[in-house]
């Protein structure tokens, strides 16, 4: 056998292949179950933020921005061990799964918020006495006037943080989630063959690549001229 | 719930590891960014000639590691390589996945941020007899750095944040040993020392940030 | 003076230590115009932003068509709509077409339907000349097409006053003559005005009554003529003399 088939042999090999790949799917399964949860959740709980912020509440402000901080600052992995090792101390039992998406979801929340805030900022004052002159609420005036414009300023931001973020579903091996990385570990090691590895590899580049691109085109739609 | 979370003998019992570990977190970062850093710039530098040929294939590179969870190239240098015959401890791994990974992510803010300097930057300093290197380097460089100082800022803590993952291939730093500390005292108060570490420590950078997101964000208006 | 559309009284407002407004009166009558001038700094736009309480008054009674808007009861949205209000930088949302521009408040707080907003606002752009550019956005329109867009999004709601804040300082000289045009034609047709803006020409032609303010205080008011030509107070006459040097 010539090195290059060893090497094959070894990292593509097809009978482990194919062994495993109903595994490696059902963790996909889980992925993405995973990451629809945590974006959705997460944005929601960003904007919600934002909004109750643009109400300048001073004491509720301060709050808002010390938790932004707080799951800015912290490494999600040690918020999803935090949740998954610690909590059970305090007789909370999350599981894997669970903390996993929680952990995120705050993560993703905290930067979302950040970027919701700072599109909501940036529209000018103007639009504001503009809209309020003509009779619109509040209310009616953040929502037709303001977010409209602000979520645009975001969007490229807010794309690439989210893809950044929702990545991190990996992390969830470590609290033995059977997302895909948590599958082809534990595949690699009952068939001692790194194969499984490769085709979780690949899995990862099926579901989040297109994003990117996607991502990317975007950003250049949305990207303002100066 | 104070005696469980924030047990103050557990502190004092378990402050050596997590203290070894912050050391080694801090030693990691300061391998890691250079490394990433220089790996960004090489990358911006390659991508700045307008040639297709060496642009597409770069763009193709840096995507596939937006895309890539760090994570799971980690795993695979450290579960992979020895397959191959090639055992490298997992903090080469750790090396070599950020160099990997950071240096993508970098490279993209680099090269924003020299599309950002107006073409006629070069043109000025080519007309006083520059080389092209010498109008990159003295020129272009010092504007690009400015326009993209808070997305590398924003950057440099993501990456001191993904050191944590270390702690899965064995690489005693501050999460490994807190986690190490939490198994030999059965209490959680450790992992919240070393939370409470990545905040203190990681706090300033992460106020600095939301101020320069919020100016760079309006000045866009 | 028959009963004032718009009657304010003792106005004052602070911006912390800052005292803008020291107790200003302004009566308007119906379908008058009213000219505001004064130096930069001097309260103008502070005391049309307290009309419409986009200004919260520090202390004062303002009265505008029968409601009083500083009663904490009144619905102050709904009390705006009669207020319409120009700005110097024409403040257009411009996310959206000239309609929708002028017909969100129809639609949200007047409560039309969309048809009927839509026909309003068609009506609106008509009435400031631009019917042919209902579904431009902002971005697509000079300076002068915007600013008559705003417009329209004002009158649009039929409101009972306008305040206009320098509606032509943001403008290039030749699109000046268009803004203009339509606020000769809204007077023509009764509306009452209160206009702050630096067009000396437009006051003595257009205007029932010139107000000068400094220092957050109505110094001197009177026909365009009378304040122009015979101001009887010295700080009158050194504003004027200083704007028609220019
Ligand atoms: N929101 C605010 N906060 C603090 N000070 C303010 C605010 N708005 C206005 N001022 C101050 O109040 C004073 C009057 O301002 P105002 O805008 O009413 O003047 P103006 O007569 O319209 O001047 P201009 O001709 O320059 O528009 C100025 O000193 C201004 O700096
Ligand atoms: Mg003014």
């Amino acid at each position: 056998m010539s090195t290059w088939d060893r090497f094959v042999d070894t990292f593509f090999n097809g009978k482990v292949m194919l062994k495993y790949l109903p595994d490696i799917l059902s963790g996909m399964v889980v992925t993405i179950e995973l990451a629809v949860l945590i974006v959705l959740s997460g944005l929601a709980a960003g904007l919600a933020l934002a909004l109750v912020r643009s109400l300048a509440i001073r004491p509720l402000n301060w709050l808002i921005i010390f938790i932004v901080d707080l799951f800015r600052s912290l490494p999600p992995l040690v918020i999803i061990v935090l949740m998954y090792f610690g909590l059970p101390y305090a007789e909370i039992s999350p599981s894997g799964f669970v903390s996993t998406w929680l952990s995120l979801a705050f993560v993703l929340m905290a930067f979302s918020e950040e970027i919701f805030w700072a599109g909501i900022t940036s529209v000018h004052k103007g639009q504001w006495e503009a809209s309020r002159s003509t009779g619109l609420s509040f209310g009616q005036t953040l929502i037709n006037v303001v977010l409209p414009q602000a979520l645009r300023l975001t969007i490229p931001p807010l794309t690439n943080r989210t893809i950044a973020i929702t990545k991190g579903t990996a992390l969830g091996t470590v609290v033995a989630v059977t997302e895909i990385l948590g599958e082809a570990s534990s595949a690699v090691s009952n068939s001692y063959n790194p194969s499984p590895l490769m085709m979780g590899a690949a899995a990862y580049l099926v579901l989040f690549l297109p994003v990117v691109v996607l991502a990317r085109r975007l950003e250049t739609k949305f990207a303002w001229k100066r | 719930m104070i005696q469980t979370f924030f047990n103050i003998e557990i502190i004092a019992a378990a402050w050596p590891i997590v203290l070894s570990g912050l050391l080694n977190t801090i030693l990691l970062s300061l391998i890691v960014v250079p490394l990433g850093l220089f790996g960004g710039l090489i990358l911006a530098l390659l991508a700045s000639v307008k040639n297709p040929l060496v642009r597409w294939p770069l763009m193709a590179w840096v995507d596939f590691f937006r895309a890539f969870p760090p994570l799971v190239l980690l795993i695979l240098l450290f579960a992979g390589l020895p397959f191959a015959g090639l055992e490298l401890g997992g903090f080469a791994c750790v090396a070599i996945a950020f160099f990997l990974n950071t240096g993508a992510y970098y490279g993209e803010i680099f090269r924003a941020g020299i599309d950002s300097v107006p073409a006629g930057q070069v043109e000025a300093g080519r007309s006083t007899g520059l080389s092209r290197l010498q109008a990159m380097g003295y020129i272009v460089l010092p504007q690009a750095v400015r326009n993209v100082l808070p997305d590398l800022l924003s950057n440099t803590l993501e990456v001191v944040k993904l050191t944590s993952l270390g702690s899965v291939v064995a690489v005693p730093e501050l999460l490994y040993q807190a986690r190490q500390a939490q198994s030999l005292t059965y209490n959680p108060t450790p992992i919240v020392v070393a939370a409470i570490i990545y905040f203190l420590m990681l706090w300033p950078l992460v106020r600095l940030l939301s101020r320069l997101e919020n100016r760079a964000l309006a000045g866009r208006r | 003076m028959t009963k004032p559309i718009v009657d304010a009284r003792a106005i004052h407002k602070h911006f912390g230590a800052l005292h803008v407004l020291k107790g200003v009166d302004l009566r308007v009558a119906e379908r008058e115009l009213v000219f505001v001038i004064g130096p930069s700094g001097s309260g103008k736009s502070t005391l049309l932003r307290c009309l419409n309480r986009l200004e919260e008054p520090s202390s004062g009674s303002i009265v505008v068509d029968g409601i009083d808007m500083l009663d904490p009861r009144t619905d102050i949205n709904h009390a705006r709509q009669r207020i319409g209000m120009v700005f110097q930088s024409f403040n257009l949302y411009p996310h959206m077409t000239a309609l929708g521009n002028v017909t969100l408040a129809l639609r949200k707080v007047a409560g039309k339907s969309r048809a009927e907003a839509d026909r309003l606002g068609h009506a609106a752009l008509e009435r400031v000349g631009l019917a042919d550019r209902a579904e431009h956005t902002p971005g697509q329109l000079s300076g002068g097409q915007q600013q008559r867009v705003a417009i329209a999004r004002s009158i649009a709601l039929e409101p009972r006053v306008m305040l206009f804040d320098e509606p032509t300082s943001a403008l290039d000289p030749e699109l000046v003559g268009s803004v203009l045009e339509v606020m000769r034609s809204l007077r023509e047709s009764g509306m009452t005005m209160i206009v702050v803006s630096h067009e000396m020409g437009f006051a003595r032609n257009a205007a029932d009554r010139v107000v000068f303010m400094d220092d957050g205080l109505i110094v001197e008011q009177g026909p365009p003529a009378a304040i122009f030509e015979t101001p009887t107070h010295e700080r009158t006459r050194a504003f004027i003399g200083q704007i028609q040097r220019h």
